[in-house]
């Protein structure tokens, strides 16, 4: 009888309880601009999800050390989404509705799917640097959306590029056998039609080698890779289906100098297990890593070194950390842009970042200023063309570090722009979008 | 004291027969309905509206529909998340290939094609029993899930295989705002709450009770196992898929197989067994314990006032929410509903228990 009533009283108060949820005291007015931030701390993603989250949040304090933007304090808060689609949508909606509030970055292309049905009537600009959805890049269409820096087609036509450069000319791929390992969801698939685009150009053989999430289990995928013996395998992996995926190549005996991973599978967390087992893997690169930019060095200095960092002090300036710290720097700038034309000092709306982040302009000399020097190549957006730079390099994990940077190469517009405009089209036909006008990139 | 039955005398079947036979039950449904159909929309918060209580409202449908099978027919499955992607995917390939297709015979049509695989999967119910129908409807649930990643057919051809849709309305009105959504799943809600209520107290319903306590008994005194069993596999999917193209239309918007994973199939099993097996009111209570309690965990410490990082609060949240499952099972392994006529029972005798 009494643990009945403790039942009681316990459904009782939760009840009451989850009443409460979202009744979350009221805010003041906005003083402050305001950074939600969607991470993955937990999960089978968490261990590239965590460095990410945590450059970005340190790369906050630092802006906020050195006196904000234009003297605008930044808040932030952040929210675990676990990398599942239905989380992050629930994060949305709390977040949203801040004061202040100035941009979304999901980091996960699930998530980023769902929400570019909402930010246009919210509101918000959604930043989704080198992820999410290729055809965003069409920003007369996209109006919202801010694939930064690269998307999954860019990405795939520079891995071929360089293949085609180590063979000595991309004629040199007729006839080969290219397999891609990709991760089973939105994020996986996204390259596909643009590898069969290059496939019919270069006459090259794809094969498409699915993993199902979250990637732990691989001995399948990795029979057909033995079986078929490709030339070269290209990784769209991500959390642990990296290092997964490397130490299955390592025991089939594929030779890792042949596998080419994606950026979001050329981090220290992918390759760290396997350590030398995974020397002459070959991943892009949209960042540098290391402690030598200026602007890690201030990190260390002005954040780490006070004792505010957010994370490990070792892994600052890790290829993950790198990117997140990019990220949060682009969606300061785009603040600081907007503050140009909107006032400055002042708190913007989702509307006038969103211009900022039309129109970025980040030349070399800018990003000398910011301590971005050989980290980042420079970002300029327009109306039309939401990404702002197509270019990456190649690096390659040499048992102990990242390094071994290749050339720039740039996306081959030729093949990208068509691709670009038929989905948008297609897009905008799905739901019945016009695309904008002159007038309204304006506005 | 405050809910006696005294004095309300029932003089024909029909009114000792109707649903809420006590005069206070009714007033407390109708009042909840009034709350949920005209204050809760003009009163609630967004971030309530669209982030909780549509989730709530379209989980708690779907877990109807599986209590149906689980609670009143006994069946065990698995397939629920399955069940759920089939509607979602069918109504999305009812809406975007027929030109002018309203959205309310998109979401049941979904349904009906979720209750045809529903059927399929339930034919070996017919044989095999228990924890084994458990891994037999499994075998549903991966099946799905590689036929929409698979088949580009059923995505339209996605290249990435997302699929979204947009522009819905229902008789012309768009079903945009939080409140057009919210009124939008109540209605669907309700109107399967009160039909499957009322199946379960028809003839159908007390074979499917039959068959869940004693097969062979049952089918002794005339019941076909084979009737009761594929037509409580059909009313569940038929429920449930109309809940997974709820939760692909109006929760997500985007959604791709991943959305609706053997965890939404565990999600929901969980939701049936802490709601009350055999119980409508308990696939509300098991809903909303599962889908407000770790939303408040999670936001608890920040009104609080405590700073701790966000992964030991997602953490802290499992292991919560963990240990109250655990406690709810062994204090009362018949579900909350069963706690909710406990507190009934004391209500009516109060103040003099015995």
């Amino acid at each position: 009888m009494k643990l009945k009533s403790l039942a009681l009283a316990a459904a009782a108060l939760t009840l009451g309880a989850s009443a409460l949820v979202g009744t979350a005291p009221a805010q003041a007015q906005a003083k402050e601009q305001f950074f939600p931030l969607l991470v993955y701390r937990t999960g089978p993603y968490a261990p590239n999800g965590t460095p990410w989250a945590n450059g970005k949040q340190d790369y906050i304090k630092l802006v906020n050390a050195q006196g904000g933007i234009n003297g605008v304090k930044i808040t932030f808060e952040e929210c675990e989404t676990g990398y599942a689609t239905d989380k992050g949508v629930e994060c949305y909606e709390r977040l949203k509705g801040r004061p202040g509030v100035a941009l979304f970055d999901p980091q996960a292309t699930g998530i980023t799917f769902a929400l570019t049905d909402k930010v246009p009537t919210d509101k918000i600009p959604l930043i989704t640097l080198g992820y999410g959805l290729s055809a965003a890049q069409d920003g007369n269409v996209f109006k919202w959306n801010f694939p930064l820096m690269g998307s999954y087609w860019t990405a795939a036509d520079i891995l071929i590029q360089h293949i085609g450069k180590t063979q000595g000319g991309m004629d040199k791929l007729k006839g080969k056998k290219i397999a891609l390992v990709y991760h089973d969801s939105p994020f996986g698939k996204e390259p596909i039609p643009l590898l069969q685009e290059r496939a019919k150009q270069n006459g090259f053989e794809l094969s498409l080698i699915p993993v199902t999430a979250p990637g732990v289990e691989q001995k399948s995928a990795w029979l057909q890779v033995r079986q078929s013996r490709p030339d070269y395998v290209l990784l769209w992996g991500w959390g642990v289906m990296n290092s997964t995926a490397l130490k299955e190549a390592v025991a089939t005996g594929y030779p890792r100098e042949k596998m080419y991973g994606v950026w979001w599978a050329g981090a220290e967390p992918d390759v760290k297990d396997v350590g030398a087992n995974a020397k002459g893997y070959n991943a892009l690169a949209l960042n540098t890593s290391g402690t030598q930019p200026k602007v890690i060095q201030d990190i260390l200095k002005q954040v780490h070194d006070k004792g505010q960092g957010t994370g490990p002090k070792d892994e600052v300036g890790s290829v993950l950390y790198t990117r997140g710290v990019i990220i949060q720097m682009l969606s300061v700038e785009a603040v600081k842009r907007a503050q140009e034309r909107f006032g400055k000092g002042k708190v913007m709306t989702g509307e006038q970042v969103r211009w900022g982040f039309e129109n970025l302009a980040l030349d070399q000399k800018k990003l000398d200023a910011l301590g971005f020097s050989g980290v980042m190549r420079p970002v300029s957006t327009s109306c039309q063309d939401h990404m702002g730079s197509t270019w990456a390099r190649v690096h390659t994990w040499d048992g102990a570090k990242w390094g071994d940077m290749s050339d720039w190469y740039q996306a081959d517009e030729q093949i990208i722009k068509p691709m670009v405009k038929t989905a948008a089209d297609k897009y905008a036909v799905e739901k019945k979008l016009t695309r904008r006008t002159a007038a309204d990139c304006e506005s | 004291m405050f809910y006696r039955e005294n004095g309300q005398f029932k003089s024909t079947y029909r009114a000792d027969q109707q649903i809420f036979p006590i005069l206070q039950d009714r007033v407390a449904i109708l009042a909840l309905l009034a709350i949920a159909f005209v204050a809760v929309p003009l009163f609630a918060p967004d971030y309530w509206v669209r982030a909780i209580l549509v989730p709530f409202l379209i989980l708690s449908l779907a877990a109807l529909g599986l209590n149906i099978l689980v609670g009143y027919c006994g069946q065990i499955s698995l397939g629920t998340g399955a069940f759920m992607a089939v509607g979602a995917y069918a109504a999305y390939n009812f809406q975007v290939r027929i030109e002018g297709m309203p959205l309310i015979v998109s979401l049941l049509l979904g349904g009906l094609c979720s209750t045809i695989i529903g059927v399929l999967f339930g034919i070996p119910s017919l044989r095999i029993k228990g924890l084994y129908l458990a891994v037999a409807t499994l075998a549903a649930q991966f099946f799905v899930d590689w036929a929409f990643l698979r088949i580009n057919w059923f995505t339209n051809n996605s290249s990435s295989g997302s699929v979204s849709v947009a522009g819905l309305n229902v008789f012309g009105v768009p079903i945009e705002s939080p409140a057009a959504k919210y009124l939008l799943c109540l209605s669907f809600v309700v109107v399967f709450a009160l039909m499957a209520k009322n199946l379960v107290r028809s003839a159908i319903g007390r074979e499917w009770m039959a068959m869940r306590d004693m097969d062979v008994a049952a089918s002794v005194i005339g019941i076909r196992p084979v009737y009761a069993k594929l037509t409580a596999f059909a009313v569940s999917s038929f429920i449930v898929g109309v809940a997974g193209a709820l939760w692909g239309f109006i929760h997500l918007g985007a959604w791709e197989p991943a959305a609706f994973s053997i965890d939404r199939s565990f999600q929901l099993l969980f939701m049936v067994i802490i709601g009350g097996l055999g119980s409508i009111m308990g696939s509300f209570f098991g809903a909303a314990f599962i889908v407000l309690l770790p939303l408040f965990l999670n936001q608890l410490p920040g009104w609080l006032g405590f700073s701790i990082s966000t992964a030991l609060a997602s953490h802290l949240e499992f292991m919560i929410f963990g240990a109250l499952i655990v406690f709810f099972l062994i204090v009362e392994p018949h579900g909350l509903a069963r706690l909710w006529s406990t507190g009934k029972e004391k209500l009516r005798l109060w103040p003099f228990p015995h």
